[in-house]
């Protein structure tokens, strides 16, 4: 068995053995293995290639992005996807912007790990993804499996443009897989992670596990729902979600950021703006709490959607 | 010095006529420090400069053309329209387009640095330059640590200029002088008069010496006072008459011109004549730029990606 976190791992190994341009830079990546152990080993086996930085994400994201103009493929480890912010300048004004301005591509991949965890409070769990998403020039993925986490990282590094990648911590651990994979969806292809005919409901990362929690609650009471997993929220696979929502007639995005904008208010636009016939009911949303990240699991085990409250959602719409 | 000066006043003169989009940024007085790095700088090396290095960007190899088509907004630029004025560059070629955000490029650089490293490339220098404000950004303090840290041959410029914009040295910050911050980074500090050419061709070429021998990176503070506005919108009204009159608000043009004609290196004459046919290129550039087309929107791809199959049609 392998898990998501070791499956990321691993997808870093394969970068560096087989593209001599890959380096990763990171705090405590080195030796230590990183703060999650992403990094386990790697130092040692891929001497010189994995380096330990400075606390300081500007210049972290901002020597990747020199490092890629002269033709490296750097992968940033940010510590927690909350402390992305002091580099943020370089990641929306400076890596999303060169390739538009100079010609010059900038494939760099900064990991994030992302979401919330019991106990982590508000700057260890925060989902920062429709914040970047507001930017052109990044592509910013969201794997919700280990065969994601393994081929979607894999694939970033490849890519000839900023990549975030939103690795979320809630599934380090918890979420095994056989194996690595063989063979995946290419990005930028949204998922079908359980078919149904009733109700789709469109996530990503974490939540895509509360939302075939909620449909396996929902198949007791006899309805069918469809769980669209969209992998990648830059960009959006829109044909994937109004193809559903055709199938079924109703629409609930779930997402673990905050309410206001997002990914799930994205998605609901979308398929207002151009499947508005296809619906049944109204398009419905379910977010994190408009508060900060609560530190207690009581507290945080409620401000975060989960698979109760996506099925009472569920019924909700269903109702209408 | 003499070109980046004739085109920059030329530029000048065509914002005045609302013949520029955006702003006009002038290195009035910065000439000889800019001039001075770009000369010690190889084909080969990093530069990332910033606003007011026309004379650098020109030592180190662009064309005319390119700052003009910049400016001018020509679809023949190396920007396409999509950027303006100070905002260019040919980053494959080792010249780096600045953002605006006042310190981001050292880390950038830093980046460049890295990247040769990795490569086993020996004996490559990369420079930098920012203002006195800039030193204030905590993306300064970010790369210079890192510089030395990861003990890369970095050239860092400082241009004292007296003013950020318009707020003066003792509003910025509070140390006695900036060069003593060089210890604190664990880097070489110099300090240099940018008034004088002599001495700026001997401290720069110095640093990026130390630099290109393994030394680590090198801090260079330089005192002048900028003889122009922030851009041509301000008239610069904050700076204090005394100050212009002082050392510093000598014009290291005039004053590398006077020690040339001292020194008999060129005569009055010879002087008048390569001041004409600067004059005379710089007029070829313009109007031969402004013959150029504007970028069209209907032809502009309007994707931001390097990978177009990746780009979110949706927003399209």
């Amino acid at each position: 068995m392998i898990t998501y976190l070791e499956a990321i791992r691993e997808a870093q190994a394969k970068a560096l053995t087989d593209d001599p341009r890959v380096y990763i830079y990171g705090q405590d990546v080195g030796r230590f293995g990183g703060a999650f152990k992403a990094t386990k080993n790697l130092a040692h086996e891929f001497p010189g290639r994995v380096l330990d930085a400075p606390i300081s994400e500007d210049a972290m994201v901002g020597s990747a992005i020199g490092a890629a103009i002269e033709g490296m493929r750097p992968i940033v480890e940010i510590q927690y996807a909350d402390f992305s912010t002091p580099g943020f300048n370089q990641i929306v004004n400076h890596a999303a912007s060169l390739y538009w301005r100079t010609r010059v591509p900038c494939p760099i991949t900064v990991r994030l790990p992302s979401g919330g965890t019991a106990g982590s409070g508000p700057f260890h769990s925060q989902s920062m993804e429709g914040v970047y998403a507001q930017y052109p020039g990044l592509v910013i993925l969201t794997p919700a499996t280990v065969e994601d986490a393994y081929s979607m990282l894999l694939e970033a590094v490849a890519i000839d443009d900023p990549v975030l990648f939103c690795e979320h911590k809630y599934l380090y651990y918890h979420l095994k897989a056989e194996g690595l994979p063989t063979e995946a969806l290419p990005v930028g292809k949204a998922r079908i992670a359980r078919p149904g005919r009733d109700v789709t409901v469109v996530t990503y990362s974490a939540m895509v596990h509360e939302a075939l929690a909620a449909a396996e609650e929902l198949s007791g009471e006899g309805y069918e729902v469809e769980v669209v997993d969209l992998r990648s929220i830059k960009p959006i696979d829109t044909d994937t979600v109004l193809a559903s929502v055709a199938r079924t007639g109703r629409l609930l995005a779930v997402g673990e950021a905050w309410p206001w904008g997002g990914v799930t208010a994205e998605v609901v636009a979308r398929v207002a703006s151009e499947g508005l016939a296809l619906l049944d009911a109204p398009p419905r949303r379910l977010n994190a709490k408009n508060t900060p990240i609560p530190f207690h699991p009581n507290l945080w085990g409620t401000h975060r959607p989960t698979a109760p409250t996506v099925a009472r959602a569920l019924r909700d719409l269903l109702r209408l | 010095m003499l070109l980046a000066r004739v085109l920059e006043e030329k530029l000048a003169s065509l914002y005045r006529a609302g013949k520029i989009n955006g702003g006009v940024f002038l290195g009035k007085g910065q000439e000889a420090l800019s001039a001075s790095l770009g000369m010690s700088l190889r084909k080969g090396d990093i530069f990332a400069p910033l606003i007011r290095d026309q004379a650098g960007r020109l030592a180190f190899g662009e064309d005319i053309l390119e700052a003009v088509r910049t400016y001018m907004g020509s679809a023949l630029g190396p920007m396409r329209g999509r950027e303006g004025n100070v905002h260019r560059g040919r980053p494959k070629d080792g010249y780096y387009a600045m953002i605006s955000h006042l310190g981001a490029m050292i880390s950038v650089v830093c980046g460049g640095l890295i990247a040769r490293r990795f490569k086993g490339e020996k004996g490559v220098v990369g420079a930098t330059c920012i203002g006195d404000g800039g030193t204030s950004t905590g993306a300064f303090h970010e790369a210079l640590n890192l510089a030395a840290v990861e003990k890369l041959p970095l050239v860092l410029l400082i241009a004292n200029n007296q003013f950020a914009y318009s707020t003066p040295n003792d509003r910025e910050f509070a140390c006695h002088d900036l060069v003593d911050r060089a210890i604190g980074y664990g880097v070489e500090g110099h300090k240099v008069d940018a008034t004088d050419l002599d001495a700026c061709l001997d401290v720069v070429g110095r640093a990026v010496a130390r630099a290109r021998e393994g030394h680590g990176p090198q801090m260079v503070v330089a005192s002048l006072l900028r003889l122009s506005g922030h851009g041509e919108h301000d008239d610069a009204s904050y700076i204090p008459e005394a100050l212009k009159a002082a050392h510093l608000g000598q014009d290291c043009l005039k004053t590398a011109e006077c020690t040339l004609l001292d020194r008999k290196w060129i005569s009055p004459e010879e002087l008048a004549e390569l001041t004409g046919s600067i004059q005379q290129q710089v007029e070829e550039a313009i109007a031969t730029v402004q013959r150029e087309p504007a970028p069209d929107p209907a032809t502009e791809t309007w994707c931001a990606l390097a990978t177009p199959g990746l780009d979110d049609t949706f927003c399209a």
